[in-house]
């Protein structure tokens, strides 16, 4: 395993890291609240959500293609479940296995499109997150579901203490079950055949196809895992705003973009960890806790996050270019 | 003796000549007008027969001359770079921070009661720095994509970012409004029955077809698109030519934001935030490949109409917008099916030798 | 005692549509042989191929035996299995991921959710490496290393599945002489071993070099087996075309006049230095080199493309100071790259953007505007001149054949009206037959003035068609012949010592 994380381990993760590892020493010079356990934790579960359409997003960036319809897949899974298990008295587990079931269809339904159509996935995926969203509106009336029964919305919590401080710290349902999303896609794409497979796919097309890899099977596997992940994350997300709406996550798929991307994600495919989605994650994450904790107005941290983003590329474009001019072509 | 190959015609001349070249980009899958318009003029029957007395009247048409021109110069500005091979995201940022721009400077720093050839100066001094911002705008974009080679999507996600960040920070998510007359009436006046905004529309969307299609600039992005590397062997400055695709693209935001600040009387950090991806369909649903190198405005302004069509159509018989949202989706994935299905229906063995 | 036979092939036929692209081959090969397959595009060699890999499956009638067994088809598990497998030129090798999984790629496919057998993976790669005797760190990245060991993985891949018969196409062609003798070496071991090597190559002389024996296929037919030892590559060209080839030496003396594209010192670190000529208008100087030699190195600084480090650059006497290859297109000088399909066209766009796309500030008219018409006119004008064969000018250049495309990148270089052409392989690709058409249009341009740099590593294109040669070896000039003065077997000694 360490030897898989190493392969692909590359420039961007490194530097990242280092960035991170910066970030958090000035962060905690300047405010002493930063690196108490009460604030980290609150941090992890702030960005739970994103951290686990990150995930996703990052298996179909892997495996070659993008997915932007995530957000209005992640809508309906969320508006399901709550829908049976507010207004029919579905039992929770049924509920979300239905939702599951919804997230993994229509990303499976991605997948067909973008086999069948032999069209680039981005744009296969801006027509179905149109449909998929307008569909939603259109028969939810954009009406919010918002009482949700008190497990849902309280969050378990799976451990509480209190620190020396005072303050609580609660391991709720949404940090665990990102823990076990993370953890889960990393087994996924570096311990399962399938996995590989993705990997394969993404790094070469036409060798996959040559070695007998099954094309439809790998993007199945990417969208429809997306989709499942985006169901997961919209009921965690429907949980931690005690409702469901369904244009609550509208917008939001160009920020997971810069996140999976950011954390070392190609957009060619075949390139990215796990581990870089953490990072990527934890770094704006910091980026953001720290400007509220510095007291700078939130309404900065888009600033803070685009200037992040074209650094970043910035960066590894010169990084690039320079590797390209050292490297003896070979040609006659 | 050499034989001949399978491809060798004698040229057709005249009439003959010139189907036979129109077969020829039908038989690479490409749509052409033609498809586009019995689309449009299969929607228009339909919406007819739907609602005969509401549909069919001078007043529908009117209706979509006033919503077009602002999606329509937004979706010139997103075509440019897809045919470079590219793509701007960040379309829709720009054209709210210039408008944000511009709009600051007419509400806040114009003294209220301006007149005349005061208020006059006044706009155009707004108008200088919102096309300012724009061009340096586009110049960073192209330049990142052009000299440090990153690929479009990151720089454009980035500089939407950015600017979208920054315009939310200076506006605190708040709008600025009340804007003069004067920059009203571009949207709203209207020259036998058209508005003002159609007309910039419509001579614009011309231009950038002349530019396209007319200059050695124009020639230079379609080839740019299709295969960067030999273009540049070619002995073109491709790194000029990319500039130019963004700065033009910004260019257009901005004249878009003009339109957009006068047809809402407002300004923010979100408007049309939602035009992003419709922009996208209405290019690909135009013909513009999303690869690069290929696509007529011509294309894209009847897709357009199209797209606006459905809307209006829907709209007046008391359908939801959404549905709307939804149907331009599956004409955008019914136009990709039928491409395909073509290709692969000119592409099946026939009696020619394989390629050996 | 005679070599078992591993594969044979009877009355094998193979018809799409109303063409036959296999008519009545019978062929075999025998294990641990070394075979040569050539034949031009459309002889039949790919479909062969695929049929073998059990892509396509033979008419009825036609019988596949392998090691005694006989099938009328194959299906692409079956060819694995039975030891068949095909290295295409691209070698289908994964560059993100390791030398481990790209070599044990077939054990790790399969249950999809199941954990990837890595001790068993570890083992076959092992294997295989040993096999050849070659040391890759397994851990590797394929992307990060060089083409001749990306090529070990590709060929271990092959053995890891137990491979008994492997077919290498253009497997020499981005290798220096001294890859090519690695290779060889894994071709030997493998011999040794008893696999057979079928080799699809376009590279006449190291054919005959490399193989046994060699089979020509021509318009789907088999011509002939023929020893290796038996024939030579002018031989093999004519069963390849089944015409006679003319060969003439055509050198002339041409340097009495001022020379048009003079060099004086060039260097560019790690890639060439000191390299000095002169080109005279009407001139076709050879410059032959094998793979590594610093030819397109030097082309590309001459067109602009790079930077000279060191001397200088003059075209008809004035210095130049080349920042970009707009630049060098503006003193006359033209490069036409070897790598024509990804480089030098863009398959895509029309015959008329093409052959336009150099010249068009030429083509526009006071207001900045370029009339369709005059492109189109400016177009066919030169596919009439330079003989292109084509449907219309707004045809994509993908359908045209080899020969036609490169004619059109020709075309788009002669409209800049260049003082001096380089022509860097120009022939790659195209078919015997066709490689006549380019010459002859390339002594024309000499005819009518324009200096000419022939960039080649084929013996005969430069022997028969230059005036003087250059040989180029590790970014030096190593030595200069004239055709007729020098034989053409002392130019292949010189360039293959």
């Amino acid at each position: 395993m360490p030897k898989t994380l190493r392969f692909v381990f590359g420039r961007t993760e490194a530097a990242l890291g280092a960035a991170i590892v910066i970030t958090a020493i000035v962060l905690s010079l300047s405010s002493p609240y930063f690196l108490t356990v009460a604030n980290l934790v609150d941090l992890v579960e702030a960005y739970s959500v994103t951290t686990i359409l990150a995930a996703g997003v990052f298996v179909v960036l892997v495996s070659g293609g993008i997915d932007i319809s995530f957000t209005a897949t992640a809508s309906a899974a969320q508006y399901l479940a709550a829908y049976l298990i507010v207004s029919r008295g579905v039992p929770a587990v049924s509920a979300l296995a239905l939702a599951a079931l919804l997230g993994i269809a229509l990303g499976s339904i991605n997948a067909l499109l973008t086999y069948h159509l032999r069209v680039v996935s981005i744009i296969v995926t801006i027509a179905t997150s149109s449909i998929y969203y307008a569909l939603l509106i259109y028969f939810t009336d954009a009406q919010e579901i918002y009482n949700l029964p008190d497990w849902w919305s309280n969050g378990v919590s799976f451990f509480r203490t209190e620190t020396a401080a005072g303050d609580i710290v609660r391991i709720t349902l949404p940090i665990v079950v990102m823990i076990a999303v993370l953890a889960l896609t990393h087994q996924l794409m570096n311990r399962s055949r399938i996995g590989r497979q993705v990997y394969a796919f993404g790094g070469n097309p036409e060798a996959a196809s040559r070695v007998g890899i099954n094309i439809l099977k790998v993007q199945l596997f990417a969208y429809g895992y997306l989709g499942l992940l985006a169901a997961i994350a919209g009921f965690i997300q429907a949980g931690r705003v005690h409702q469901a709406v369904p244009t609550a996550m509208n917008g939001q798929e160009l920020n997971v973009l810069a996140v999976a991307i950011l954390g070392g994600a190609s957009l060619v495919g075949g390139i990215g960890s796990t581990g870089g989605v953490i990072l990527g994650v934890l770094f704006l994450a910091m980026l953001q806790n720290g400007l509220n904790l510095l007291g700078v107005s939130s309404y900065f941290f888009g600033v803070v996050t685009g200037l992040a983003i074209l650094a970043s590329i910035t960066m590894t474009g010169l990084a690039e270019k320079y590797a390209r001019r050292r490297r003896v072509t070979r040609t006659g | 003796m050499a034989e001949p190959t399978p491809e060798v015609h004698v040229p057709l001349r005249g009439l003959m000549g010139e189907l036979d070249k129109f077969l020829a980009t039908l038989r690479q899958g490409g749509f052409g007008i033609g498809g586009l318009l019995l689309i449009l003029i299969a929607l228009v029957a339909v919406f007819s027969l739907f609602e005969p007395t509401t549909f069919p009247r001078a007043t529908t048409l009117q209706a979509m001359m006033f919503q077009l021109p602002e999606l329509g110069l937004l979706s010139l500005a997103m075509a440019i770079p897809l045919i470079s091979g590219g793509i701007n995201l960040a379309i829709i940022a720009t054209a709210n921070a210039a408008g944000l721009l511009m709009a600051y400077i007419l509400t806040a720093l114009m003294p209220p009661e301006t007149q005349g050839g005061a208020l006059v100066l006044w706009m155009m001094g707004a108008f200088a720095a919102g096309l300012l911002l724009c061009l340096a705008i586009g110049a960073v974009t192209g330049l990142m994509v052009a000299v440090l080679g990153v690929h479009p999507i990151l720089v454009t996600l980035g500089t939407m970012t950015l600017l979208h960040g920054c315009s939310i920070y200076f506006t605190r998510g708040r709008t600025l409004s009340g804007f003069p007359d004067a920059l009203i009436q571009i949207s709203n006046d209207t020259v036998l029955g058209v508005p003002i905004s159609f007309f910039v529309f419509v001579v614009v969307a011309a231009l950038v077809h002349l530019l396209l299609t007319r200059t050695a600039l124009g020639v230079r992005i379609h080839m740019i698109g299709s295969n960067l590397e030999a273009t540049r062997f070619s002995g073109v400055d491709t790194r000029r030519v990319l500039v130019s695709v963004y700065v033009l693209s910004s260019l257009l935001c901005f004249l878009a934001a003009i339109v957009m600040m006068a047809r809402f009387n407002s300004a923010g950090a979100d408007i049309a935030g939602s035009y992003l991806l419709i922009t996208i369909l209405a290019a690909i649903l135009g013909g513009i490949d999303p690869y690069g190198g290929f696509g007529r405005i011509s294309g894209l302004f009847v897709a357009l109409w199209i797209l606006q069509t459905i809307a209006s159509g829907f709209n007046l018989m008391n359908l939801s917008p959404h549905l709307a949202l939804a149907s331009w989706g599956f004409i955008l994935l019914l136009v990709m099916g039928v491409k395909r299905f073509r290709i692969s229906w000119n592409a099946r063995p026939r009696t020619e030798r394989p390629k050996a | 005692m005679a070599a078992a036979q591993f594969l044979a092939l009877t009355g094998i036929g193979k018809r799409f549509g109303g063409t036959k692209a296999l008519d009545a081959i019978d062929w075999s090969v025998e294990s641990g042989e070394v075979h040569c397959l050539v034949g031009e595009n459309g002889s039949g060699k790919s479909t062969l191929i695929k049929m073998l890999a059990g892509v396509h499956a033979p008419d009825p009638g036609g019988v596949i035996t392998i090691d005694g067994a006989a099938y009328d088809r194959l299906t692409p598990h079956q060819a694995k299995t039975l030891g068949i497998q095909v290295i295409f030129q691209d070698l289908s090798l994964f560059p993100n991921l390791t030398v481990l999984e790209n070599i044990a790629i077939d054990l790790e496919l399969g249950a999809a959710l199941k954990p990837p057998p890595l001790a068993a993976m570890r083992a076959a790669a092992l294997a295989a490496l040993a096999r050849l005797d070659a040391h890759l760190p397994l851990d590797a990245r394929v992307g990060d290393l060089p083409v001749a060991q990306r090529q070990i993985v590709a060929i271990c891949r092959g053995l890891a599945t137990n491979a008994r018969l492997l077919f290498m196409d253009e497997p020499t062609a981005s290798l220096t002489r001294h890859e090519v003798d690695l290779l060889l070496e894994s071709v030997r071991r493998l011999k040794a071993q008893g696999v057979a090597i079928v080799f699809v190559s376009h590279r006449l002389e190291e054919v005959v070099e490399i193989a046994e024996r060699v089979t020509v296929l021509r318009d789907g037919r088999l011509v002939g087996t023929y020893p290796a030892a038996e024939i030579d590559d002018h031989r093999l060209a004519e069963l390849m075309t089944g015409s006679r080839i003319e060969h003439k030496v055509q050198a002339r003396r041409l340097d009495a006049t001022q020379p048009t594209l003079e060099v004086r010192n060039a260097g560019r670190s790690g890639e060439f230095v000191d390299v000095s000529f002169a080109l005279h208008p009407g001139e076709i100087l050879g410059l032959i080199g094998l793979l590594g030699a610093g030819r397109t190195e030097l082309a590309l600084a001459l067109f602009g493309m790079t930077p000279l480090e060191s001397g200088e650059i003059r075209v008809n006497g004035a210095p130049l100071k080349l920042r970009a290859n707009r630049d060098a297109v503006a003193a006359g000088i033209a490069y036409v790259s070897e790598d024509r399909l990804s480089l030098g066209l863009n398959l895509r766009q029309s015959i008329a953007d093409n052959v336009s796309v150099t010249v068009l500030d030429d083509l526009t008219d006071r207001f900045g505007l370029i009339s369709p018409g005059d492109r189109s006119r400016m177009a066919t004008g030169w596919v009439e001149r330079l003989g292109i064969r084509i449907s219309h000018v707004d045809a994509p250049v993908h359908t045209l054949s080899g020969g036609n495309q490169q004619r059109v990148v020709l075309a788009k270089w002669l409209a800049t009206d260049p003082k001096v052409l380089i022509l860097d392989s120009p022939t790659v690709g195209v078919d015997i037959r066709n490689k006549q058409g380019i010459y002859d249009v390339v002594r024309e341009l000499a005819a009518r003035g324009v200096a000419i740099l022939l960039i080649s590593d084929e013996v005969p294109e430069v022997y028969f068609n230059a005036d003087r040669i250059l040989h180029m070896r590790d970014g030096r000039i190593a030595g200069s012949f004239v055709p007729g003065e020098t034989s053409e077997h002392a130019l292949a000694e010189a360039l293959y010592a």
